[in-house]
């Protein structure tokens, strides 16, 4: 009985230790709730996430894609980061910095720490573009999800999703927490 | 083990039955087989029209349109097709966007909706327009910018 017992802690103390969590966003967003159950995708998903201040936070998953768009985008920005900071960027799931503070986000050890200001979005400076067409010319095969707040504003959105249409995007979903469909009609 | 000595001389055993242990044990192991997979976050799919340059829009029958203005405050306005329109007000309760939604699916064939946000409105009404799509089953609808004439209307409305 006693081997039984040992059997089942030490299962019970596996799947608790290889519940994957979610990675760490830089941002609390609290999605609005419909009634849609189609599945978010497991790969290849492009994050834009906005949340209640009307911040837009970017990012893909994969670390070999995130290194690819970061050298893109330092290429047409001009910034040059060292092998030690592409690295740490390869572990960011997500970020809202402007590429010129991009190197003092990867120096800082505890990033939640730092207040991140958003990624630039408003006609006058769309570093949201650069960030979206790298990241596809990296991964052709990424879905474009947009995960807003429940009070972001609708003028942060509509322009996210101008700036999507801008590149042609016309597909694209955005994420919500389940409601129930009401049962009387 | 040690016998308690009680007076009487009978003995009386201090061994654990194991096995509720066990049984709360398999239970806590199926509970987080269970639920590891249940992170999943959903997603409303979203189809934009083409961006097009020039300034051609579908033409469709305006006796089929209605159009929805999400304003601040969950309020939303309406107004059906678009030569000198009534415009109305309404929210997101069951007894008011979807009452008058359903009436449209009663009564036109196959209705068509545009949805207009002001800039003061939330993302949540958005979403909450674009999931009453579902709800009521209307399956041709727009979202579009909003025009200054709507602006003026909204000016202009008793509301």
């Amino acid at each position: 009985m006693t081997a039984m017992c040992d059997m089942a802690f030490l299962l019970l103390t596996f799947f608790i230790l290889t519940a994957k969590f979610k990675p760490d966003d830089p941002v609390v967003v609290d999605t609005p709730a419909s009634i849609s159950d189609v599945k978010l995708p497991d790969a290849n998903i492009m994050t834009i996430s906005i949340d209640r201040q009307d911040k837009v936070y970017f990012g893909i998953d994969g670390q070999f894609d995130r290194e690819k768009m970061l050298e893109f985008v330092a290429g047409k920005y001009k910034v040059g980061f060292t092998p030690e900071e592409i690295k740490q960027f390869s572990l960011l799931s997500s970020f809202g910095v402007p590429v010129g503070n991009m190197r003092q986000l990867l120096a800082t050890k505890d990033k939640s720490k730092i207040q991140q200001p958003g990624i630039p979005c408003d006609s006058a400076n769309n570093e949201l573009t650069d960030w979206i067409a790298y990241a596809r010319y990296a991964n052709p095969k990424l879905r474009i999800t947009i995960k807003g707040d429940v009070n972001s504003s609708y003028q942060v959105v509509g322009q996210v999703i101008k700036t999507l249409q801008d590149q042609n995007i016309n597909k694209f979903n955005l994420i919500t927490d389940l409601k129930a469909k009401p049962k009387t009609l | 083990m040690a016998d308690i000595d009680t007076g009487g001389g009978k003995k009386v055993s201090t061994k654990v039955d194991m096995t509720p242990m066990v049984d709360l044990a398999f239970l806590l192991v199926t509970f987080f087989m269970l639920t590891t997979t249940f992170n999943k976050p959903q997603t409303m799919e979203v189809n934009m029209p083409e961006k097009t340059d020039d300034k051609k829009t579908m033409k469709v029958a305006e006796s089929r349109t209605t159009t929805l203005v999400l304003a601040e405050n969950n309020k939303v306005y309406y107004y059906s097709g678009s030569k000198e329109p009534q415009i109305q007000l309404t929210d997101f309760s069951a007894t008011g966007l979807r009452k008058v939604l359903l009436n449209k699916v009663k009564t036109i064939e196959e209705p068509i909706v545009i949805i207009k946000a002001k800039k003061e409105s939330k993302y949540k009404n958005l979403v909450d327009a674009i999931d009453e799509m579902a709800i009521t089953g209307i399956k041709i609808y727009a979202l579009v910018d909003i025009t200054p004439e709507d602006l003026e209307l909204l000016a202009k409305s008793p509301y």
